[in-house]
């Protein structure tokens, strides 16, 4: 399973792996907003934990179809359920591999990004720790929207349909914890929430997701 | 080490396709299956392979002893010829290539990006896979395609050291490989299509 975690980074960052990209795209959605709604340091200072947080939300959707739709396409997706690999464990593998190259590089990131908002200053440390907690949720329940879509022609803006409304609570409970954090209020509350979607999702939609897989295989 | 096949029934998308199927692949032999364009070969070989369950009948076989060879080759067009070998070789646990490429003749091409390969020699990449697999029972379906004369002369060679070390092989084919293999022909047991699944599985809809 490890090989399939190295054979996944390493396609990652050769020519068209889409590595950075994510990255790329978060940059420019914090860079558009202050264009969008205006210079205000205050105004910009309160919404940015929200705007940061959609912001890698939807820099994580971008990359969630080549999860499953590449191996499908060239049937190392069959030849790995032939393979002795348990297919749970091949979609927690993917799951992380997409969360190392998409999930790991924006939580890095946001809180460099934020001072592009006028973020004051523990709202860093509240931006770094509510999407590290949560995006590893959005990897694994991207990776069961994957595994329900694969083999669909164009079936991106399905998975886009499907896997946003299940994005909700991670993204709800994620921004509040980070404003209420930013602005000094307690938020152990919905960091605990954040924690537990992303323990949950971990745990089960492995599972989920390899039965959809199968039966999308046959 | 045997695979046995009684009274099997195997569907594609819901319909039957071949019914009471009943064959054994011993160690040591090699079976081909013959048969028409859309007999049902692919789905057989991907039904003993496990990819999809039978409709009915029994498939008994020890477990991890199948390599399932299919028309895709599973290559990573952007990883070299070692680098994709040696990812299923790491898979299967095996971890030695070396024998592998020289049986299939792309040592020279070791470094070469997958890319830049022509079919024939993906192909031969994509056979090779088998021979890193480890596994005794190798189900294949159209080896040959793309291969040219000495290409093929070159697996038949592999698969008769792979039988000769105790492996069997069931390979659909349309072309003579020049192995001492017994001929099954799937036509006789072609179903009857209008006689379609009973609905009611509640995975219907994605049949």
């Amino acid at each position: 399973m490890i090989a399939l975690l190295i054979r996944d980074l390493r396609l990652s960052v050769r020519a068209g792996g889409g590595f950075g990209l994510g990255l790329a795209f978060f940059l420019i959605v914090t860079i558009l907003v202050p264009f969008g709604v205006g210079p205000e340091a205050e105004i910009l200072g309160r919404i940015a934990p929200g705007i940061l947080w959609v912001g890698a939300l939807l820099a994580c959707l971008l990359s969630l179809d080549r999860i499953f739709q590449l191996d499908f396409e060239d049937g190392s997706l069959d030849l790995l359920a032939t393979a002795p690999v348990p297919m749970e464990g091949a979609v927690a593998m993917k799951a992380v591999a997409h969360w190392l190259v998409t999930g790991l590089p924006l939580t890095l990131a946001a809180p460099l990004f934020g001072g592009l908002m006028s973020m004051e200053a523990p709202g860093h440390w509240w931006m770094f720790l509510t999407l590290l907690l949560g995006t590893p949720a959005l990897s694994m329940i991207g990776a069961f929207g994957a595994a329900l879509t694969v083999g669909l022609k164009r079936g991106g803006l399905l998975l886009s349909l499907l896997v946003l409304p299940l994005y909700v609570p991670t993204l709800i409970f994620g921004a509040e914890a980070a404003a209420r954090g930013t602005a000094g209020l307690d938020a152990s509350t919905p960091l605990l929430m954040v924690a537990g979607i992303t323990a949950g999702s971990v745990a089960l939609l492995p599972f989920a997701a390899a039965a959809a897989l199968r039966i999308n295989l046959r | 080490m045997e695979l046995v096949v009684r009274d099997l029934t195997v569907a594609r998308g819901g319909v039957p396709v071949l019914e009471g199927l009943g064959f054994t692949l011993r160690a040591g032999e090699v079976l081909v299956l013959r048969g028409p364009n859309g007999s049902g070969k692919t789905t057989l070989l991907r039904t003993l392979a496990g990819l999809q369950p039978p409709m009915a009948g029994e498939v008994s076989l020890p477990p991890e002893t199948i390599a399932y060879g299919a028309h895709a080759d599973g290559l990573k067009a952007q990883l070299s010829v070692a680098e994709n070998l040696a990812f299923w070789a790491s898979v299967y646990s095996t971890g030695e290539i070396e024998g592998a490429l020289q049986d299939m003749n792309l040592s020279g091409l070791r470094d070469r990006p997958a890319a830049n390969l022509s079919a024939g020699q993906k192909r031969r990449l994509g056979l090779a896979r088998l021979l890193v697999t480890g596994r005794p029972i190798w189900l294949l379906d159209e080896p040959t395609v793309s291969l040219d004369t000495a290409s093929v002369a070159l697996f038949a060679a592999c698969v008769r050291a792979h039988v000769a070390g105790g492996g069997a092989a069931l390979i659909a084919t349309h072309i003579d490989l020049g192995l001492e293999a017994g001929i099954f022909d799937v036509t006789p047991f072609k179903a009857d299509p209008h006689r379609a699944a009973e609905p009611g599985g509640f995975d219907e809809a994605f049949l």
